[in-house]
């Protein structure tokens, strides 16, 4: 069990092998609750395992302590006591001051700032700009600049979430009529995942996203492609898979710029075929995966507000042919 | 061991035991059942149910590890899932934890203090019924598929109107009504009879350290509950009668909702912890064969939690985005809990390091909660630090602590303290082999089911999921906890095959098989009806290992019921009490109040209901009948 | 083996205020009463800071008149109570038995201004906004408490008119005083909280 512990000090867990100064504070302010913790541990255990071993001698009848050898626990019990809130002071100053060292990595002047809205159950993503046209919305997949703080500002329109992204820092609720904020900062390219940390509702389990930190040129380039309408369709088929998509009830729900779908109720689709997963981190984003999630949603993630769309496999695949084409 | 058992029931005048038998027992058969103002047979009968509880919230728990086992199982859905995660906390928390302690409690606390009965015996008997009509209705619902699937925690506004649809939720709000009522009773129950019934010489500072737990518990009950019973109301009128207390567009706030949601929640873990404390101080006493080293460095940890756990509750809400100033408070406020409860623990090891031990399977389990309740009190320290808790909170990690200091910290010790006082309840004496054999199993099985889940949160896992993808790395700590929780199955069934071969065959106790002691062990096993013939005075805190030729009470009366009330500070008698015996009313009031709770979910005229249901059973219950009260009457 | 014995059969049967287990009980109930007031007090405190003004736009704070004579009513109550409580302490009938019926008046008085103050004068209802809902819940709380100890007092009453009164009967109303008491100092407290606070915070 102990060694179980001491491996996971030093295992890739995300919570601990973290991809940014923050999560790496908090890992190594663990490593020190840690590390107290096991000689505490070890400690009592070994005195247990010490005291269960010397057993009755003698006469079985009831022991009268004698004062001296009660002195001595009373020494010995102030002693382990003494020592026990020097741990735990030495514990509280480290925490507030890892508390404080978070709080000034979150307070540095953000390069990018994001609007996040949880919604049962995925993520609404909108990158912020002065400018409004160059508003960006996209769901599920963020993408962030590597050495620069990302402002996430979060909000939640129907029931709490919690944002999470435990390889960059801790997690942070969405509450309805609640303005929360966190910072965010990757030290080194690569893909994070992510998840919503406070149960809410039937699909809990299947709310998650993608963090893709990158060098910051290749983030420019890839707000600049995002930030622009959709491709129009590239064939016949494609073209037929838009009608397919204006005609039928998609627009109900899902917004394509570029087009006549403009409804914010479901995940913005401009971008669909750039983005490595579907419904919110479930399936990865394949012909196969994305027909199966359009006909039957309800057996990927049972309660999904996603409903079943009966089309021919002919509609079918020129629908396929044009969402994958929204690169 | 020289223990003076019998000798305190020996004295001048011989008391008629037939007739206090007769007057402080049942009648036999169902109306006895029913009418019992004996707390023995009340406490029995609560612990059974809130045992029969606790298999059922492990059933949910078995089949939650099956469904988690491996990725993308499927062997339940997620509203099924989400159901039984909920049942299982409520079923845990409401119908086991709180009650199994106050079930004990209401047994053993009258016998340690040297009294006949509890203080208002009928109240006692109400408590249970409405605590069994509770239970059973949030168990039927849920067979139904209506049980509640918005956490034991019901945040709103999942839980609310709008997220919510359907009964389920209302069925949980109004099973915390129930339990609520059954707990307040239980709690009031305990601190009367704690402070007026304590046999002569029973001052304050002599009081066995179990009825202070209970005393510190009871008192932690009065202040915790009213916040959840509040809470709980405000939901269900929200989603009855269109309230708007925690609806954001009308003003209402769903953080008004964690708050007073925690501000029971947190002192609720101490409330099951503290009387564990109690069992543990018990038995180690008893089996290192010395009093308990610091006794009033114990007391005032026990007190001083009790008032600690008041000023915590905002570390369960340190990702809701509140002010870091009010974070660290709640920070050092969370880590000085550590200091009582590390004092309890190191008193403990002074007392089994100093005495003379008898290795017997309930000091095993006080030895085994030990080393697993500092596990989890460490892991508890970590998550008081705000940082560290952000990343861990609501994920596995959390799972993992809470279980350490629930199951480890109470449940153990509740065996233990099952194990020890099975002679007293049931006149038998438990198989130690089999009493060994349970607490290795479960040991093992404990630690494999839970240790993994630190790990777990660690790499990622929230809680509260009903599966997860492959590629999150989680099958292997999930499927190691998996076996630990068969193996920790196969623990708790050696342990019942152990109570039903004692119960069914064990050899016989007599009055003090341990040699322990406290009063309880005083009197006869299973004790007679009026617990003792003769009540006992006391000298010391360990009275039976003190002197033995202490005066017996005599002067009270065996024709009617009647009992010694003394000084709450240093109990020196002050008058005799005639006490209630069995009634049917209690039942009848239990029964009027559940139609009026359930009918209440389904409409706000259930209240009025209830209440005019309760005001004609409680007008049988107190209006007098001309009971033989031994009290001369003063004539119109 | 002939023990030493602490004879109580001198010990008087019944006795008041802290020495009897009743008052205890009844203390319990107090403490329980009180700190869900208090929380639901806190939690309209609490709601307060969500709103720029008290009562929120659009609502009028409360009507003082109705509940400012139920204050008075409850207040003046005080009086007989206390005779009760005296008397029953001295265990004399007649006087607990007239001091019973007329508090009992003043209980179903108070709950008949308690009635105007929902039928309108508090200028919302529970489902107007938050502000609302906490301002029927205190009041609706306090109203059960009026109602229980109204309906204790009678009781105790028709035991005593009843004619066979037992000793213990004395405790019951001496106790009953205790938690009349408690009603009308926390209506103080809901009268501070609802009608003053709406116009001072």
């Amino acid at each position: 069990m102990l060694v179980a512990f001491s491996l996971a000090g030093c295992s890739g867990l995300p919570v601990l092998d973290g991809g940014g100064a923050a999560g790496d504070r908090i890992a190594g302010h663990w490593r020190l609750h840690l590390w107290i913790a096991l000689v505490v541990l070890i400690g009592v255990v070994v005195f247990l395992l010490d005291a269960m071993r010397r057993r009755a001698t003698g006469a079985a009848g009831v022991l009268r302590p004698d004062a001296a050898s009660e002195r001595r626990l009373t020494v010995g019990v102030s002693v382990a006591v003494g020592l026990t809130a020097v741990a735990l002071l030495v514990l509280l100053v480290a925490s507030v001051a890892t508390g404080r060292s978070l709080g000034i990595l979150g307070a540095e002047t953000p390069a990018v700032t994001i609007e996040i809205t949880g919604r049962q159950w995925w993520w609404d993503v909108t990158y912020w700009d002065p400018v409004p046209a160059h508003q960006m919305r996209t769901a599920n997949e963020i993408h962030i600049p590597v050495g620069q703080t990302v402002l996430v500002k979060l909000a939640s329109p129907d029931v709490i979430h919690s944002f999470w992204v435990p390889a960059l820092n801790g997690k942070q609720d969405l509450i309805p009529s609640r303005k929360n904020t966190i910072a965010i900062k990757a030290d080194r390219a690569g893909t994070f995942a992510g998840q919503c940390a406070e149960y809410c509702g039937l699909q809990h389990a299947h709310m998650r996203l993608l963090i893709v930190a990158e060098p910051p040129e290749a983030f420019q380039a890839w707000l600049q492609a995002q930030r622009q309408p959709a491709t129009p369709p590239a064939s016949a088929l494609a073209q037929r898979g838009h009608d397919v998509f204006v005609g039928g009830s998609c627009v109900l729900c899902h917004a394509i710029v570029g087009t006549e779908a403009a409804a914010r109720t479901g995940p913005d689709l401009t971008h669909l075929a750039s983005r490595a997963m579907l419904a919110a981190g479930t399936l990865p984003n394949t012909p196969g995966h994305l027909a199966g999630w359009i006909v039957d949603p309800q057996s990927v993630k049972p309660g999904t507000r996603m409903p079943a769309n009966s089309l021919g496999a002919d509609d079918l695949q020129a629908l396929l042919a044009y969402l994958g084409g929204l690169r | 061991m020289s223990v003076p058992a019998r000798a305190l029931e020996i004295a001048h005048e011989p008391v008629d035991r037939e007739s206090l038998a007769r007057i402080w027992g049942q009648p036999p058969g169902l109306v006895g059942w029913l009418t019992s103002a004996n707390h023995k047979s009340v406490s029995i009968r609560y612990m059974i149910t809130a045992f029969g509880f606790f298999a059922l919230g492990g059933v949910l728990a078995a089949i939650m590890r099956l469904q988690l086992a491996w990725p993308d199982m499927h062997v339940v859905g997620p509203d099924l899932y989400n159901q039984i995660f909920t049942m299982h906390g409520s079923t845990m928390m409401f119908l086991f934890a709180v009650p199994i302690m106050e079930a004990v409690g209401t047994y053993i606390v009258p016998l340690m203090i040297g009294t006949r009965n509890v203080a208002f015996p009928r109240m006692n008997n109400f408590g249970y019924w409405i605590f069994l009509i509770g239970g059973l209705m949030v168990w039927v619902a849920f067979v139904l598929n209506i049980g509640p699937d918005a956490g034991w925690f019901a945040y709103v506004p999942l839980a609310g109107p709008g997220y919510s649809p359907g009964k389920r939720v209302d069925i949980w709000a109004q099973l915390i009504t129930f339990t609520e009522i059954a707990a307040l009773v239980a709690a009031v129950e305990i601190i009367v009879t704690t402070f007026k019934l304590r046999c002569p010489g029973m001052a304050l500072h002599r009081m066995p350290l179990f009825v202070w737990a209970m005393l510190v518990t009871a008192f932690m009950v009065i202040f915790a509950m009213p916040a959840i019973m509040v809470a709980s109301t405000m939901l269900a009128m929200d989603r009855l009668v269109d309230t708007h207390f925690f609806n954001p567009a009308e003003g209402g706030d769903p953080l008004l909702w964690q708050h007073l949601f925690w501000f029971f929640g947190h002192p609720e873990v101490y409330i099951i912890f503290i009387p564990a404390t109690g069992f543990v101080s018990t038995i180690v006493s008893t089996f290192a064969r010395r009093p308990i080293f610091g006794y009033t460095a114990m007391v005032l940890s026990l007190v001083a939690t009790g008032f600690l756990g008041f000023g915590l509750w905002v570390h369960h809400m340190f990702a809701t985005g509140l002010p870091q100033l009010g974070a660290s408070f709640f920070t050092a406020a969370s880590m000085m809990i550590a200091i009582p409860s590390g004092i309890q623990v190191f008193c403990w090891l002074a007392t089994l390091r100093s005495g003379r031990l008898v290795m017997r399977a309930p000091l095993l389990y006080c030895c085994g909660f030990i080393a697993i309740f500092v596990a989890g009190g460490l892991t508890g320290v970590m998550q008081a630090s705000v940082p560290f808790d952000r990343q861990v909170h609501d994920t596995y990690f959390v799972v993992a602590h809470f279980h350490y200091v629930l199951i480890g910290g109470a449940v153990f010790p509740l065996l233990g303290a099952i194990l020890y006082w099975l002679p007293k309840f049931s006149g038998r004496m438990p198989s130690e082999r089999l009493g060994r054999w349970s607490f290795a199993v479960l040991f093992v099985g404990f630690n494999l089911t839970f240790f993994p889940m630190h790990l777990l949160g660690l790499g990622g896992m929230p809680r509260r999921v009903y599966t997860y993808l492959p590629e999150t790395g989680w099958a292997t700590g999930n499927l190691l906890a998996s076996i630990g929780a068969a193996i920790l199955a196969i623990g708790f069934v050696i342990f019942l095959v152990n109570v039903v071969r004692t119960l069914t065959r064990g050899a016989p106790a007599g009055d003090n098989p341990w040699g322990a002691s406290t009063l309880e062990w005083a009197t006869t096993s299973p004790p007679p009806p009026y617990n003792f013939a003769y009540i006992p005075t006391v000298d010391d805190h360990d009275a039976l290992w003190s002197a033995t030729d202490r005066p017996v009470v005599t002067g009270l009366r065996d024709d009617v019921r009647e009992i010694l009330v003394s000084d709450a500070i240093d109990a020196t008698p002050d008058h005799r009490q005639h006490l209630d015996g069995g009634s049917i009313w209690p039942f009848l009031t239990a029964v009027g109040a559940g139609i009026g709770i359930i009918t209440a979910i389904f409409t706000p005229w259930g209240v009025t209901i209830g209440a005019i249901l309760c005001a004609i059973t409680l007008t049988g219950w107190f209006w007098p009948r001309g009971e033989p009260s031994g009290e001369a009457r003063t004539s119109a | 083996m002939i023990r030493r014995s602490l004879d109580v059969s001198d010990l008087p049967s019944i006795a008041f205020g802290a020495k009897a287990p009743l008052w205890w009980g009844v203390v319990g109930m107090m403490a329980i009463e009180g700190t869900a007031l208090a929380l639901v007090a806190a939690s309209y405190l609490y709601l307060r800071g969500n709103f720029d003004q008290w009562p929120p736009a659009g609502t009028d704070p409360p009507a003082l008149g109705a509940a400012t004579a139920e204050l008075i009513a409850l207040l003046v109550s005080l009086w007989p109570m206390i005779l009760v409580d005296r008397a029953a302490r001295r265990e004399q009938r007649g006087p607990v038995v007239i001091g019973l019926a007329v508090v009992t008046l003043f209980g179903l008085a108070s709950l008949g201004l308690r009635s105007l103050q929902f039928a309108g004068a508090l200028h919302c209802r529970w489902n107007t906004n938050a502000y609302g809902s906490l301002v029927w819940l205190l009041l609706g709380m306090h109203a059960l408490y009026v109602i229980t100890s109204t309906v204790e007092n009678a009781l105790i009453l028709a035991v005593l008119v009843r004619g066979d009164v037992e000793r213990k009967d004395y405790v019951d109303a001496h106790v009953n005083a205790l938690f009349w008491y408690f009603t009308v100092a926390t209506w103080l407290a809901v009268y501070v909280l609802v009608f003053l606070g709406a116009r001072w915070l």
